[in-house]
């Protein structure tokens, strides 16, 4: 085995072959712009190849692919929300996830844990039932566990959380939650939409969006001008940047949220635990690091810095779950962008500007919807209507104050 | 971000203030449109850059105004509302 490894490595040219092109150069005119190189704008390019046909599309990114929330988040995929509509929308972006792999042809270590959502008081599991119910009645495999049943899953977890928290009073529990390898996502899609004629530009930044009549005829870029009447924005935090060049007000602001790694371990934590009022989420990823993220840092910032507070506190609560990890070093953190909406849904759609298509707000709930945001935007862009998934996620909403109010998100208080 | 200066207690660690949000002047309700009104209830700036936005000393009640670079995280004064600053 390590001889074939070495040979592999010396070889000059590799059998599996780049995963996509690098074009030397912007076209004149395309199709379809995607600003945005993450999961979302390589899916949106994705199905709309696939699904529609459409295959003259350029994806700009200023950095590299997946280098944004794709390959920051902590890579949970669920479907246990709180309302309708979201819950549907991550119920059908799960479905997705399920047979993804096979579909790309490519291995996205998507693997079934479970997920536990942990509730410390009696309040706490009230809403948690009210989750459940919601689920339940939309067809999604969730329910209200005991401490009992906690404690037989997860037996290595501490139910009186040290004596420093509040005891854990049951929890939501989610069979079907997820965790997948989110590189792999961005990689997979990239390659699908490769070949299927899509270019794939890094590196390129977009500086302005040039409209005629508030409808879009162009992008300019570091690279040069674009032709094209179809733009979407797939940027998550960076968003608000985007808007701007086309004079389009969102109620998106962005605040960093913060994850970190241990070093690998034996597998030993086979399920994903979350507990909101312990502003932790963990679980052990395909590698053996526990892979642990907190709650939005507390104030704006467009940063990606990280903070040795965050990292102390989330260092504390998690040896208050599980007494056995205090001598577990941690290898690395980071932070990502979230650009959170007021109702925790997203922003997604058509928009007052013709041929402007938003998808954004992904706040702390993106990678998730991958799949199925980078499927309706593609519906959305070819019928220039909202895809009736994503109808109740438009815009337009915070002019018409017709908000969602999803309380099943992720990493923020309710 | 590890300290804040308040204008009445001077520097303090970062954990005694909450973060209020960005400062924005309220629009005439009598006279503004629903449009206007929904825009100014909903939308946000959210761009990087410098901002003027509310901050509140926990121990001593404080709130005031911190002009802060939101990508960064510099901030460049700290100050006390004054209302005729805002008339």
């Amino acid at each position: 085995m390590p001889y074939r490894l070495l040979k592999y490595g010396l070889r000059s040219r590799h059998p599996e072959g780049r995963m996509f092109r690098s074009p030397a150069s912007l076209g004149d005119e395309y199709d379809v712009v995607i600003i945005g190189g993450g999961g979302h704008g390589l899916a949106a390019a994705y199905y709309l190849a696939k699904d529609h046909g459409i295959h003259n599309v350029a994806i700009l990114e200023k950095g590299y692919l997946g280098g944004g929330g794709t390959g920051r988040n902590t890579a949970i995929i669920r479907s246990n929300y709180l309302t309708e509509e979201g819950a549907r929308f991550y119920q059908a972006s799960v479905e997705l996830f399920q047979g993804l792999s096979s579909e790309l042809d490519f291995n996205l270590f998507y693997t079934e844990r479970g997920h536990f959502t942990l509730a410390h008081s009696p309040a706490s599991l009230r809403t948690q039932r009210w989750r459940a119910e919601v689920n339940k009645t939309l067809g999604i495999d969730s329910h209200v566990v005991d401490p009992a049943f906690i404690k037989q899953k997860v037996p290595e977890i501490d139910l009186s959380c040290g004596g420093h928290q509040a005891p854990i009073h049951g929890a939501l529990y989610h069979p079907p939650g997820s965790i997948a390898r989110h590189d792999a996502v961005a990689w997979a899609y990239a390659r699908g939409a490769d070949r299927q004629g899509v270019e794939i530009h890094q590196q390129t930044a977009v500086t302005g969006i040039e409209l005629r009549d508030d409808s879009v005829i162009g992008v300019h870029t570091e690279r040069g001008y674009i032709k094209t009447r179809k733009v979407l924005s797939a940027v998550a935090g960076w968003t608000p940047s985007i808007t701007s060049m086309v004079g389009l007000r969102t109620p998106l602001v962005v605040h960093p949220l913060q994850a970190m790694v241990t070093e690998p371990l034996k597998p030993w934590l086979n399920s994903i635990i979350v507990s909101a009022s312990m502003h932790v989420y963990v679980s052990q990823s395909t590698r053996g690091e526990l892979v642990a993220g907190a709650s939005l840092d507390p104030y704006e910032l467009t940063s990606m810095r990280s903070t040795l507070g965050f990292a102390e506190s989330l260092a504390g609560h998690l040896v208050d779950l599980f007494p056995c990890l205090p001598d577990i070093k941690v290898l690395r953190q980071w932070a990502g962008l979230c650009d959170m909406s007021h109702d925790f849904s997203p922003i997604m759609g058509t928009t007052p500007i013709e041929g402007f298509y938003l998808d954004s707000g992904w706040g702390t709930w993106g990678f998730k919807a991958t799949p199925i945001s980078g499927k309706t935007m593609a519906s959305t862009i070819v019928a220039d209507r909202p895809d009736p998934l994503i109808e109740k996620f438009g815009l337009s909403r915070f002019r018409d104050f017709q908000l969602v109010g999803e309380k099943g998100a992720a990493s923020v208080g309710h | 971000m590890k300290i804040l200066t308040c204008p009445i207690n001077g520097p303090r660690p970062i954990q005694e203030f909450h973060f209020g949000g960005a400062f924005r002047e309220l629009p005439d309700q009598s006279t503004i449109s629903d449009d206007q009104w929904a825009d100014h209830v909903f939308n946000r700036e959210g761009q990087p850059g410098l901002q003027v936005e509310w901050w509140y000393h926990v121990p001593s009640g404080t709130w005031f105004l911190a002009e802060r670079d939101t990508s960064s995280d510099t901030v460049h004064r700290t100050f006390l509302y004054q209302q005729e600053d805002h008339a």
